[in-house]
């Protein structure tokens, strides 16, 4: 009896196991209804949604769902996506990669084939996206990432888009405000466990040295875990630069600053997109901060009349200027809703070809294209944290 | 209807096996399972392999070995490093990418198990916690190491490695392994194992040298470790010697101790489930960790022996009064004859 | 010179952190014969609740007094050690005669439990946030070498605390059930001991001594999450073992080797420092198979 129980228990498990795995709702197609100003109703359409809604970077998650969700209520409120004149409904599906390699390629799998979602919106990072986009290329699912700004990227396949600017063009730019700025020596501390901080970095190195800067020195440390950078911190003290530059994840740029301040070195910081956080300045403390510029894709204060539209929006829904990730989140869903709107045909594919041909959006951020290696041409602005820790623009940057 | 037992433990299981592989596809073709749902067996195999391979260590010869993420990884890379940076799928002719990959497996399992002898020699006459905590910092050492070798992308991890694994390579190798590692349990080595387990001192009192057989469980244990290692490589296309720290050893452990140790069902089942059990509870997002923790506290604490408590599925089983029978002359007289 | 003793300071700042953690593990360890996976986690907790004792206590006065900030630590400690013994009770008891494994299991439960259901709770989340500032931050600079109040402070109480635990264990009643306990569980039960009361102590004691490591740590490194404990805790297994598990001052020496040999390998190559840990413990169990203050059990047959 007890063997037979066990039995049982065994074949139950499997049977748990099967109708676990069929979780997720296939797409219902609506039927379609003659709306009242003669609208037809598409069937629903799919979009998902990746970002690290818990985990280390859950702070960049909730900015850029937020992002996204503006769209959605928007398109909400409108009953859908207008395509001449069929209204289609979007669904957004919203997936938690943890700031995971492993966990991006089972999300991407889910959403390519549980939810059968026609784009990809997202992961924000470069390494999350390198490890699961030859999934998204072999089934033929157009993926943007929103702040993947590694080079290797794009060149996945010709279904992987990006909404941001890469490494090479960010690097420059920080290269270029340090050297107009005056500073003629440098300094790196960057992680050498992170193909995002290791790009930046060598990137920046090439140009600024380029310019006629030299580096002075250069420290690396393996992984995101790591909370002590005394030692690295105090060869580049040594090394008294005139600049240090920063080019790591924002929960590791709190400590360095706080540690480099707290070792003496009074010299400011540079850092990339990822210090756009406000975590970032309350974690590093407002007065080791003060003074550190960092490269955006995006400044509030633009007065571009799109910019300034999506800056209140975000701000009478959230409480709460938008941030990069939140632009480059909503950016990356437009261009995916441009690319339906110009399909041939309205799958998969169309919109990999229409979004690879995508001319003069007008977004937030600035007027983009996206080019032949579909890296989008588009500018950055630099912005610096003043003393009360609010980022404030200070020059543009074009390509 | 009296099953002939020789039948019952050799074609039959294997006639199951494929049956079961046929309806996966069926289903597949009718569209109710999709690649992500393959994707998730494809895990489930690869942690199926891996449970199996720890249970000889800790379940059959009753040792301690928590850091068993570190065979994986060198099978992982070392496969790896054949297929994508020595014999790319772009400079070998694809006829000759089956045997590349089985190739590529083959020597990952023998890196790690060359690595695992030379760790067993020196190590396995530790008891117990101590060789608990040599063993974690061996799988440890091994990602640390890994994370500084350059050509095979540090800390950053490999990409685009060619993804030869699908399912049916995984249901043959699960289906393999099960039949190797059963058959060597009723062997004599594995008859020295659970005599080592039951009672290591009394083992070596009746002439089992038993250092030498630890060896061998671990060496074994190892390789087959490393061709999981390389499976795994080729089914995700993306390694990094952060996917395999002890995070990863203490999710086997668990699997191997809540499915039940000492049990080959108990790995699969253990393997099976708990592979799953995440992706089901995606539906609960942050609260998805939190009920997967209860979950096993709950079944360690009512179910201490395991989820299936020791049971063996029929062509599985291993009767200890055949175990037993002539266990003192037979074993003693094959470590007199210096086998 | 003066840099390898400003490394010399920063090593035994990370060592007495190490140090206090490795005591709660090797103490529960020698007590109750259990690897306890979820410990490391305690520090966590201690520090988080430091967080939100500090923001309570602020709200109130604005500013801390000495008498708030012992009061805040005392609370955090008392209150993850009474979290250890709930642990204990629940997840660990009803094991106490099970194989070892089951309970090491069961310890992984509960620390992913412990990082993830604070995670899963609106008003914590996964976010790191910043560590208040507990103790004053005066440098003293002495012949080129920097040294901070806080380095001291914390330093001091670290001491004090392991000096008041060895005191306990060795000279106390309670020290000598525990003792007793730890070398024959049956026994002392024999003898009279209430052997529940004891191993609820120990995890009393280790759970508040976990989460004053934990506040000193995010003293340092004032930024805390909740999954800032699971590698701690592994480390200071680690530093446990290579003193001797089971031996308080093995678990204090640990530590200290554990967090200066990290700091002056990370100045050769930072690498190098992640890999330290592992091969200080590997070479000196090579020479010293029970670590270097630990004594071998006699298996009885």
């Amino acid at each position: 009896m007890k063997k037979a129980s066990q039995l049982l228990l065994t074949i139950l498990a499997i049977a748990v196991f099967l109708s676990a795995c069929s979780t997720g709702s296939p797409a219902t197609p609506a039927e379609p209804e003659p709306q009242a100003d003669g609208e037809k109703t598409g069937e629903t359409l799919k979009i998902g949604v990746v970002s690290p809604m818990s985990g280390p970077g859950a702070t960049a998650g909730k900015y850029i769902t937020n992002g996204v969700k503006l769209i959605e209520e928007k398109l909400k409120a409108e009953g859908g996506l207008l395509v001449g004149d069929t209204r289609y409904p979007i669904e957004f599906v919203y997936e938690d990669n943890e700031a995971k390699e492993e966990t991006t390629t089972n999300v991407y799998q889910k959403l390519i084939n549980q939810d059968k979602v026609i784009a990809i919106v997202g992961p924000d990072m470069s390494k999350a996206i390198l490890a699961a986009g030859p999934i998204a290329q072999s089934a033929g699912v157009v993926a943007v990432g929103t702040f993947t700004t590694n080079e290797a990227v794009t060149q996945v396949g010709d279904y992987i888009f990006r909404a941001c600017f890469i490494d090479p063009f960010q690097g420059r730019a920080a290269a270029k405000y340090a050297w107009d700025a005056g500073y003629k020596t440098a300094a790196v501390i960057y992680n050498n466990a992170d193909a995002y901080s290791k790009g930046l970095y060598e990137n920046f190195e090439l140009a600024f040295t380029e310019l006629g800067g030299k580096v002075v020195e250069v420290q690396a440390y393996s992984g995101s875990d790591i909370k002590d950078y005394n030692v690295q911190l105090t060869k580049i003290k040594a090394a008294n630069p005139e600049v240090v530059f920063i080019p790591n994840m924002f929960t590791e740029i709190p400590l360095q600053v706080r540690q480099a301040r707290e070792l003496g070195i009074t010299a400011p910081f540079v850092g990339g997109d990822s210090m756009d956080a406000p975590e970032v300045a309350q974690l590093a403390g407002f007065e080791n901060i003060a003074g550190t510029a960092y490269v955006s894709a995006f400044s509030p204060d633009n007065p571009d009349p799109v910019a300034q539209e999506f800056v209140k929006a975000f701000n009478d829904a959230y409480g709460m200027n938008p941030n990069s990730n939140a632009v480059l989140a909503y950016e990356a869903t437009l261009m995916i809703l441009e690319s339906i709107k110009n399909a041939a045909t309205i799958d998969r594919k169309g919109i990999r070809d229409a979004m690879a041909s995508l001319k003069d959006l007008h977004l937030p951020s600035g007027t983009i294209t996206v080019g032949p290696d579909r890296n989008p041409i588009k500018g950055a602005a630099i912005l610096m944290y003043n003393a009360e820790g609010v980022p404030e623009f200070v020059v543009n940057v074009n390509p | 209807m009296k099953i002939p037992k020789h039948l019952s433990k050799g074609i039959l299981p294997v006639l199951g096996f494929a049956a079961i592989y046929g309806l996966i596809m069926l289903l597949k073709s009718f569209g109710i399972a999709n690649n992500y749902h393959i994707q998730i067996l494809m895990f489930a195999g690869v942690n199926i392999m891996m449970t199996l391979s720890l249970n000889v260590v800790n379940g059959f010869t009753g040792q301690f070995s928590i850091g068993h993420a570190g065979f994986m990884s060198l099978g992982a890379y070392g496969s790896a490093i054949i297929t994508t940076l020595i014999l790319k799928p772009s400079v070998i002719p694809s006829s000759m990418q089956i045997p590349v990959f089985l190739m590529s497996l083959f020597i990952g399992g023998l890196v790690a198990a060359l690595v695992g002898f030379l760790i067993g020699l020196p190590t396995l006459k530790l008891k117990g916690d101590y060789l608990a905590i040599v063993t974690l910092a061996f799988g440890e050492i091994v990602r640390a190491g890994l994370r500084l070798v350059e050509p095979i992308g540090a800390a950053r991890g490999m990409i685009g490695i060619p993804t030869y694994a699908n399912l049916a390579w995984i249901f043959a190798f699960v289906a393999l392994t099960l039949f190797v590692v059963r058959n060597i349990i009723y062997s004599r080595y594995g008859r020295a194992w659970i005599a080592i387990r039951d009672n290591e001192i009394a083992a070596e009192a009746m002439g089992i040298d038993t250092t030498r057989y630890k060896i061998i469980s671990f060496t074994f244990s190892a390789f087959i470790a490393g061709v999981a290692g390389g499976l795994y490589a080729h089914v995700v296309s993306f390694i990094q010697p952060d996917t395999f720290s002890f995070v990863k050893s203490s999710d086997l452990l668990v699997f191997l101790y809540a499915g039940g140790s000492g049990s080959l069902t108990g790995s699969i089942v253990g393997a099976l489930l708990l592979t799953a059990l995440p992706e089901a509870l995606r539906f609960l997002a942050s609260w998805r960790l939190v009920i997967y923790a209860l979950v096993l506290i709950i079944v360690m604490l009512y179910r201490p022996k395991g989820l299936v408590g020791g049971y063996e599925l029929p062509f599985l089983r291993i009767r200890r009064k055949e175990l037993y029978e002539g266990v003192t002359e037979s074993t003693v007289q094959d470590a007199e004859e210096g086998e | 010179m003066t840099t390898f003793f400003q490394l010399l300071i920063y090593g035994i700042q990370l060592g007495s952190v190490y140090a206090l953690l490795a005591l709660g593990y090797t103490m529960v360890y020698g007590i109750v014969g259990m690897i306890n996976f979820a410990h490391g986690d305690f520090l966590m907790i201690g520090a988080l609740s430091t967080v939100f004792l500090t923001t309570a206590f602020t709200n109130t006065t604005g500013t801390l007094s000495v008498l708030q900030v012992i009061a805040i630590i005392l609370i955090a400690m008392i209150g993850t050690g009474l979290v250890g013994v709930i642990v204990e009770a629940v997840a660990y008891k009803p094991l106490r005669d099970r194989p070892r494994m089951t309970a090491l299991i069961t310890a992984v439960g509960v620390s992913m439990f412990l990082q993830n259901f604070p995670r899963a709770l609106p008003f914590i989340g996964p976010n790191p946030r910043p560590f208040p500032r507990l103790f004053p931050l005066i440098q003293y600079n002495i012949g080129g070498v920097t040294i901070t109040s806080t380095q001291l402070i914390m330093l001091v109480l670290s001491l004090l605390l392991m000096i008041i635990l060895y005191y306990v264990v060795n000279k106390t009643p309670l020290g000598a059930q525990m003792r007793a306990v730890s070398m024959d569980k049956d026994a002392a039960l024999l003898m009279g001991i209430n052997i529940n009361i004891i191993i609820s102590m120990t995890f009393f004691i280790g759970a508040a001594l976990a989460s004053s490591s934990g506040i000193f740590y995010a003293s340092i490194y004032p930024q805390v999450d909740v999954y800032m404990g699971g590698w701690l805790g592994t480390k200071s297994f680690i530093a446990a073992v290579l003193g001797g598990i089971g031996d308080i001052r093995g678990a204090m020496l640990g530590g200290f080797i554990l967090g200066i040999s990290e700091i002056f390998a990370t100045s050769i190559n930072s690498n190098l420092g992640y890999m330290i840990g592992f091969i200080v413990l590997i070479l000196i169990l090579l020479f010293k198979p029970a670590g270097l203050l630990g004594k071998f059990s006699i298996e009885k047959v």
